[in-house]
């Protein structure tokens, strides 16, 4: 091995080691008895104790909470690939003046901070009715999501063949009718990754989901505002509830996530 | 089956540049195996798409039998097309792609996997029938996709470049293939491609497209042999046809300042240069000097195995012919070239049009090609 090769492993186990730690560190509170949570230095391997976990989920408010999140980020989910999917679409197929800056606009929308946004947002949501309920936590979420989802989305389209969709309509089918059949087919797994990455982003989002909400905090703000009261064992179970979607999805669907990166896949 | 009308086609993409397809006009027979040919660009795809539906006119109007049908979508059309990357339904097998069409007329099922078993067996995919097209060989796709042509029994079938993402070697057996299934299916075939060799072999007629319009329509040997236009000399044929400029000298013509013999009827003419259009296999070459041939001198030799072709210069004019490879043609060598008059294509040099009958010269441009079927 070259001195390079050596340099770049040992890059790489480096940055592995400083993402992947205190996740490990996460999994042992996360699974060891309280005594062992609290006992000094922590054990390098976790006990496999379900004490801190249950712990967790029985707290008062964290059943809720965790509903809320789920529904928030289903919700986020199914809207953002609803209206995503026509727009990525017309980006993909369809030459029309300004398509350019149509999609330098979309990512563009993510250039006002939340921040800035949020008390005019609180007033609006308070005049809809719609504060403090999921579907306005989902809105606001969907609002995030949409400028990636709606780019994602539209790499996934362009990767069909326009052909798939003229021989659908010269065998019989009308354009919505080739739409359905020809390219869903062959987008489902892409969408699918696009719908799931709008479900993660809801799900782990903090900030605008804790300044509409009061009543019906999501699991990141439920977290976050008992934090500093909650004991040890809570605080772990906590995060590793928050870090295991997207582990687990990204797992899942890393293919997908680097074949809409890499523009079309199929054929 | 039927035949196809298009009277006065025209399509622009954009407002302003030249229309991609003009005033086109012109009749395929029933039954007929159609050619569109034509350089990259030339409007020919955009004619069949037309055609298909895929594409609507701005101007015109396309009739398939006694129907009307310009303003409708591709499904109403009783077409099927075969696309040039295929399109062969990935997330379907081999069976569900042929029977695609007519499951999309809710047919029955035992006419589909009736119509599925006989197309199939047609461009023999019988055994690949469970298999998906990812499984499939770049050939074997593209016979799914005649398959799936085949099986919808249209009255019309559009073919835009078939072949042209198959090896060289797929290519030929796979042409002979289409010409075979054109015969048993004899249904009314409209065939894009911009390679003249597939026209010639494949065509009943061939109509060779430039810039929008239709130059010529005939049959292949028509085309070949008498084109009419400089342009369709030089598209068609490899070697394209010689151009060889003939001027009117003191005492008769010459062509790079030998006598060349011009017939009557085109000697009367106004201007002082005709072009004589000669194709390669139909000049005579000699090593020893004949009287009335045009001495030329050697540049290039290059076998093509069954042929030598042989460049040479006559005077200041290059000029490609083809001879058996037991010529005895070297390099720098002097040759004589005898050209059978009977042989010679004459073309004006102001319009580049052929100066006989074929030619409407300076009365229209696509209306010439026009067929009266």
């Amino acid at each position: 091995m070259t001195a390079r090769r050596v340099l770049g492993y040992g890059g790489a186990v480096l940055l592995a080691g400083w993402v992947l730690v205190p996740i490990w560190f996460v999994v042992v509170g996360a699974f060891s008895t309280a005594d062992a949570v609290y006992s000094y230095p922590l054990a390098a391997w976790p006990d496999w104790s379900l004490e801190s976990m249950r712990f967790f989920v029985t707290s008062a408010g964290v059943p809720q909470a965790l509903l809320s999140s789920v529904i928030v980020a289903v919700l986020t989910g199914v809207v953002t690939l609803l209206l995503a999917a026509p727009a990525g679409y017309a980006l993909a197929r369809f030459v029309f003046p300004g398509a350019d800056a149509y999609r330098l606009a979309v990512l563009s929308t993510r250039a006002f901070p939340v921040v800035v946004l949020s008390i005019p947002l609180a007033v609006f949501f308070l005049q809809w009715g719609i504060y403090d309920t999921v579907w306005g936590v989902a809105l606001m979420h969907t609002a995030l999501a949409l400028p990636f989802v709606v780019l994602m989305v539209s790499a996934v389209f362009a990767g069909v063949p326009v052909d798939l969709e003229e021989a659908a309509q010269v065998f019989g089918c009308s354009r919505f009718g080739a739409f359905r059949r020809a390219v869903v087919p062959n987008a489902a797994p892409g969408l699918a990754a696009a719908a799931t990455f709008a479900v993660l982003l809801s799900y782990n989002e903090v900030f605008a989901a804790s300044i509409l909400t009061l009543q019906q905090p999501t699991l990141p703000v439920f977290v976050l505002t008992g934090l500093t009261q909650a004991p040890l064992p809570f605080r772990y179970a906590g995060a590793l509830f928050l870090l295991a979607p997207a582990f687990l999805f990204i797992l899942l669907i890393r293919r997908r996530l680097l074949g809409v990166g890499g523009g079309p896949t199929l054929r | 089956m039927s035949d196809i009308r298009l009277t006065g086609i025209t399509k622009r993409y954009t407002r302003h540049a030249a229309p991609a397809v003009d005033d086109v006009s012109v009749t395929v027979r029933d039954g007929e195996f159609f050619v569109l040919l034509g350089p990259s660009g030339c409007g020919k795809t955009t004619l069949l798409r037309t055609i298909a539906g895929l594409e609507q006119a701005d101007a015109g109007t396309v009739h398939l039998g006694d129907r009307d049908v310009t303003g409708l979508p591709p499904r109403r059309r009783d077409i099927a097309m075969v696309f040039q990357g295929y399109a062969v339904f990935p997330h379907l097998t081999v069976a569900e792609n042929i029977g695609f069409g007519l499951a999309m007329r809710k047919a029955p099922k035992q006419e589909i996997a009736e119509a599925v078993e006989y197309a199939a067996g047609l461009v023999r995919l019988d055994d690949v029938l469970d298999r998906y097209p990812s499984a499939l060989s770049g050939g074997q796709r593209q016979r799914v996709a005649v398959a799936r042509a085949v099986a919808v029994r249209p009255s019309v079938l559009l073919m835009d470049e078939p072949l042209s993402n198959l090896d060289a070697l797929l290519r030929l057996s796979f042409r002979s293939d289409l010409k075979a299934l054109a015969k048993e299916l004899n249904t009314t075939i409209v065939y894009v491609t911009h390679d003249q060799v597939e026209a010639l072999s494949l065509g009943d007629r061939v109509a060779v497209m430039r810039a929008g319009e239709i130059v010529q329509c005939g049959t292949p040997m028509e085309v070949y042999d008498r084109p009419a236009t400089r342009f369709v000399g030089g598209f068609l044929g490899t070697p394209p046809m010689n151009l060889l400029p003939v001027r009117r000298a003191q005492d008769g013509w010459t062509a790079a300042g030998e006598p060349f013999a011009v017939p009557e009827e085109h000697a009367d003419r106004v201007g002082d240069e005709l072009w004589a259009g000669i194709r390669a296999e139909n000049i005579e070459p000699s090593t020893t000097e004949v009287p009335g041939a045009l001495p030329a001198r050697v540049r290039l030799v290059e076998p093509l195995g069954s042929q030598l072709l042989v460049s040479v210069t006559v005077g200041d004019e290059s000029v490609k012919l083809l001879t058996p490879t037991d010529f005895p043609a070297g390099d720098d060598s002097r040759l004589w070239l005898r050209v059978p008059p009977e042989r010679v294509r004459w073309f004006d040099p102001a319009s580049e049009r052929a100066l006989d009958g074929t030619d409407r010269a300076g009365t229209d441009r696509a209306g010439a090609a026009v067929s009266s079927g």
